[in-house]
């Protein structure tokens, strides 16, 4: 009898080479004659290119070709944006490599091709660029303002689009209420920061073409860089080798990825080029970014009527392969877990002379979380509720599901009190209210502030009819193939490219489960396109929900064309037969039987088939969802914050979390872990800052502040179980859950704590000195901050 | 060019490097040493950290001159007979890697800490990690695997144990 895999915390099997450094990252790689490329990158946040001077760079010593973007003007296409939001949607043109004109800070201008990583850099200073400076665009309010200078000229507007959606009679919501807040909240701008940068071989054959990347999506960046070259899709192979994270930032079709391309081409000669960390901060397109205006009406006893949210989104300079989906994906979330009459959303897609944005863990969901669970605590604070009690008065109740929201989305299922129960039990709420009022009461320096999230999310990205519906220009199924080898040893496929999930661990799980084969005899093959026939690839929280779905639907195929070759073997009656531990048995007569093993083995000799029944024995799926999927959970977080320094600690985090089913209880919690990492980060320490000139000042890891260990507190993290019913595994999706929950409960940790100083709201990053002036915003209303716009955001009760 | 001797993961290497070459580049381009990943430009993320005659050095910090003479150790070189290393089979055990992009660094950065304080606490594991970064785990199981080698590797007899 084979052990039971799925629920099983068993370690992961890829970690045997990731702790040797036995790893294949595509920076490690370098065939013979590989040519290095270093890009020269605008210093201008928007100038007018008059001139390109190459001719001294190609002299330097080991340096084989530089180009600017006029060489390459004919062929490099216009990168891609997948999701046209809008019939009018404005989408300027993107060359991968700059001709004219430059629109932000490291936008590509040229680049050098050398026998080395430091000739190419060194050729860099050589080449020399007349730049006609232009106005830069930084502030999305000021950008739609009348008489703005633009970004794109011909387009006489900075606003790509604006999408609207409505639903029920807000007016009379907002007209009737006893109760109407209205907050202006910051999204500040995030640099993904996967720890692996960015990186790109393409070795050519003849026409063909090998490119690795360090990419979440070779099925999608190979079709992509097909129609942006002209390279016929079938001479294009992508394969992303070990990647290091990528939170979406990898979810691209990034310039140098198609230059790469060109250039392996050209050159007929293998080029790699991996970007410096400051290079990747200026280039790697950027998260969050939205300044969200909301009014929520509400009654007397905190029940909510609607919800107006007036968003501007900032695109940056170009619209990339999903930039202005991602505000959208946040719409159909603002409504949170709780029921209301209406829901009114206009979303304006702002461009700006900065680094694209696109998806950043959670895309989107995040943004809508935060001003919800935001919101929720400013309505208990203005009704002198609980804020749990307030959220209880407004969530959907478990004898509710399936729930259709305001926002049009229906909720399979969830049991929120369930979660919060247990959280609060885990947290001792009560025993820290006391010692809140205590400290509160001796005017202790460091008061304690409690936040609460209580949050769902849209997981599963598929179905692809919704996805077509909101114009976006893929499906989102998935794709899994299974085959047992004649030896008895199983290979799968998936369509899905991991970068961190533990796929070959999960995968092989699941598929010893359903065949009942030893875990160590299943093999998990993916990210090759060469491998991997067809794949909607690695994001959203989609891997497990349609990918480890498809898988199982792959397996079910295998045993059940096992079960015909088996009964024909056995003589017996397809109904006759139990398929229990990998083995077929007559039923009543267990001693006769066939091993899924043996089957297969059966199958490849081919033998003795049944008629109609192909030799060997393997099996392809795909899977497309009815719905998505709604994780959801109940993050508590208790926050130390010194009034006379700002200075946040957090005390105590309990994140309990709602999966569903869970495959690996280890990679699940470990996701959390992560994720709450991420997602306390915005909240204390990370932002991407431009100056008024449109320079980014945070172009290294010593200015961008990823916390570290000692940045951050122990979590306890627990988990409901309330399957999903969109899919017969009853799977959730794990990996944006933790970044989407802790922001806001980290913020309304802190806000909580300054109440009693008249504060409503901290700008993030919550750094101590925004923090500090909140507390003093009262005695100096008009302190205003550099760089933040509406100065201190809504700190103190300015709207 | 200046002409370097050193020692690497048991190897004895001569090689004329230029004086600009970082070690970590010498590493990975010239010994094909790629076990060592590199992460930021900055010297702040940590995950190019190696052992430099025991004592972890950032390896983009140091150049390949300095480390004439010296014993450099990778994590290539852990463990002995093809066995992992405790603190490399903790992190396993601890689930304490996602990626495994910080991890070489990690692991070495934490080598260099247990010969300091061979029983960390939690909030000193915390502290003299703090200059390698890690964006997948949040950091809880790597603390949790670096006190588990700990304990493993204070165990008389259990510091090279082969699997």
């Amino acid at each position: 009898m084979t052990v039971q895999e799925v629920g099983t915390p068993r370690k992961r099997s890829e970690d045997a080479r990731l702790i040797t450094g036995r790893t294949r990252w595509t920076d490690n790689m370098t065939p013979a004659g590989t040519l290095h490329v270093a890009f020269l990158r605008s210093p201008f946040a928007h100038a007018r290119i008059t001139g390109v001077a190459t001719a001294p760079a190609k002299e330097r010593p080991g340096v084989v070709a530089v180009f600017s973007g006029q060489d390459f003007a004919a062929e490099q296409g216009s990168l891609p944006c997948a999701w046209v939001v809008t019939e009018d949607m404005k989408h300027p043109a993107h060359p991968p490599m700059a001709v004219d004109e430059v629109r932000y800070v490291g936008e590509p201008v040229a680049c050098v091709v050398a026998r080395d990583k430091a000739a190419a850099i060194d050729a860099l200073e050589e080449i020399d660029v007349d730049y006609e400076p232009l106005s830069a665009v930084v502030d999305m309010e000021a950008a739609i303002a009348d008489g703005a200078d633009l970004v794109h000229e011909d387009l006489g507007t900075n606003k790509s689009y604006t999408w609207v959606f409505e639903n029920g009679d807000l007016d009379a919501a907002m007209r009737d209420a006893p109760v109407v807040l209205e907050r202006r909240f910051v999204q500040q701008r995030l640099i993904p920061t996967a720890m692996e940068p960015r990186s790109v071989l393409c070795v050519p054959e003849g026409d063909e073409f090998t490119l690795y990347s360090a990419t979440q999506i070779p099925h999608i960046l190979r079709l992509m860089l097909a129609t942006v070259t002209e390279i016929p899709e079938h001479r294009i192979r992508v394969v992303a080798p070990d990647v290091g994270g990528g939170f979406g930032s990898k979810l691209q079709v990034y310039g140098e990825e198609v230059l790469a391309l060109l250039l392996a081409r050209r050159l007929g000669r293998p080029v790699k080029w991996t970007e410096t960390r400051s290079e990747g901060n200026m280039t790697v397109h950027h998260g969050r970014d939205q300044i969200q205006r909301l009014t929520l009406a509400a009654e007397r006893d905190g029940r909510i009527r609607g919800l107006k949210v007036e968003l501007l989104a900032d695109m940056g300079a170009y619209l990339m392969l999903v930039t202005p989906g991602i505000p959208l994906l946040g719409a159909f979330m603002f409504n949170g877990i709780y029921k209301m009459d209406a829901l009114s959303f206009t979303c304006t897609g702002v461009f700006t002379t900065k680094t694209p944005t696109d998806a950043y863990r959670g895309a989107g969901r995040p943004e809508a979380t935060f001003a919800i669970e935001r919101m929720m605590d400013e309505l208990a604070h203005e009704l002198g509720i609980d804020p749990i009690e307030v959220r209880r008065r407004n969530w959907i109740a478990h004898e509710e599901f399936p729930y259709e929201t305001i926002a049009g989305l229906t909720y399979d299922t969830g049991n929120y009190e369930a979660a919060t129960d247990k959280a609060l039990e885990l947290f001792e709420y009560d025993k820290l209210r006391a010692e809140q009022a205590d400290r509160r009461e001796r005017r202790d320096p460091v008061q304690l502030g409690i936040g609460v999230s209580t949050f769902t999310e849209m997981c599963g990205l598929a179905p692809s009819r919704v996805l077509g519906s909101l114009s976006y220009g893929a499906g989102g199924w998935e794709h899994a193939s299974v085959r047992v080898l004649p030896s008895g040893k199983v290979e799968v496929v998936t369509g899905s490219s991991p970068h961190g999930q533990g796929h070959a661990t999960a995968w092989a799980q699941i598929t010893a489960d359903r065949l009942g084969v030893p875990f160590e005899d299943v093999k998990v093959l993916h990210g090759d396109t060469a491998i991997s026939p067809k794949g909607m690839d690695t994001y959203g929280s989609r891997s497990l929900t349609v990918g480890g779905v498809a898988l199982f639907s792959a397996c079910e195929k295998v045993v059940d064309k096992a079960r015909k070759v088996a009964a024909h073997l056995l003589e017996a009656s397809e109904q006759d037969l139990e398929f229990s531990g990998g083995r077929f048995s007559v039923r009543g007569v267990q001693e006769e039987g066939k091993t899924i093993q043996e089957v297969a083995l059966a199958a490849f000799a081919a033998h003795d088939l049944p008629d109609g029944i192909e030799p060997s024995l393997d099996s392809d799926a795909t899977f497309d969802p009815e719905n998505f999927s709604f994780p959801h959970g109940t993050h508590l977080c208790a926050a130390e914050v010194d009034t006379e320094t700002g200075m946040v600690k957090l005390r105590k985090y309990v994140a309990v979390d709602d999966v569903g089913k869970v495959v690996n209880p280890l990679i699940v919690e470990g996701q959390v872990h992560g994720g709450l990492a991420q997602g306390i980060a915005q909240a204390l320490y990370e932002e991407a800052v431009y100056d008024a000139d449109g320079n980014l000042t945070t172009t290294t890891m010593a200015d961008y502040l990823v916390p570290s260990a000692a940045d951050l507190p122990t979590f306890t993290t627990d988990r409901t179980e309330t399957p999903a019913t969109s899919n017969p595994m009853g799977v959730k999706g794990v990996g944006e859950a933790g970044t989407i929950a802790s922001t806001p409960a980290v913020v309304n940790a802190i806000v909580d704590a300054l109440r009693p100083y008249g504060v409503h709201d901290v700008r993030m990053p919550c750094t101590p000195e925004r923090v500090w002036r909140a507390m003093r915003a009262e005695e100096k209303p008009a302190a205003a901050e550099p760089g933040a716009g509406g100065g201190l955001g809504s700190a103190g009760g300015d709207q | 060019m200046p002409r370097i001797r050193v020692e690497v993961d048991g190897a004895t290497y001569e090689d004329d490097v230029e004086p600009r070459l970082l070690l970590v580049q010498y590493l990975r381009e010239r010994l094909g040493k790629v076990g060592t990943p590199v992460g930021c430009d900055t010297s702040n993320c940590g995950a190019c950290t190696v052992l430099m005659d025991g004592m972890s050095v950032k390896s983009c910090s140091v150049l390949a001159v300095q480390a004439d003479g010296h014993d450099v150790t990778t994590v290539e070189g852990l463990g002995v007979d093809g066995g992992t290393h405790p603190m490399q089979r903790a992190f396993h055990e601890e689930h304490a890697l996602q990626c495994g992009y910080c991890t070489p660094g990690m692991i070495m950065a934490s080598l260099d800490l247990l010969r300091d304080n061979p029983d960390p606490s939690e909030d000193e594991v915390r502290e003299g990690l703090e200059g390698n970064l890690c964006r997948c785990t949040g950091y809880q199981n790597i603390v949790k695997a670096v006190r588990r080698a700990a304990s493993d590797m204070r165990e008389p007899g259990r510091q090279e144990v082969t699997p």
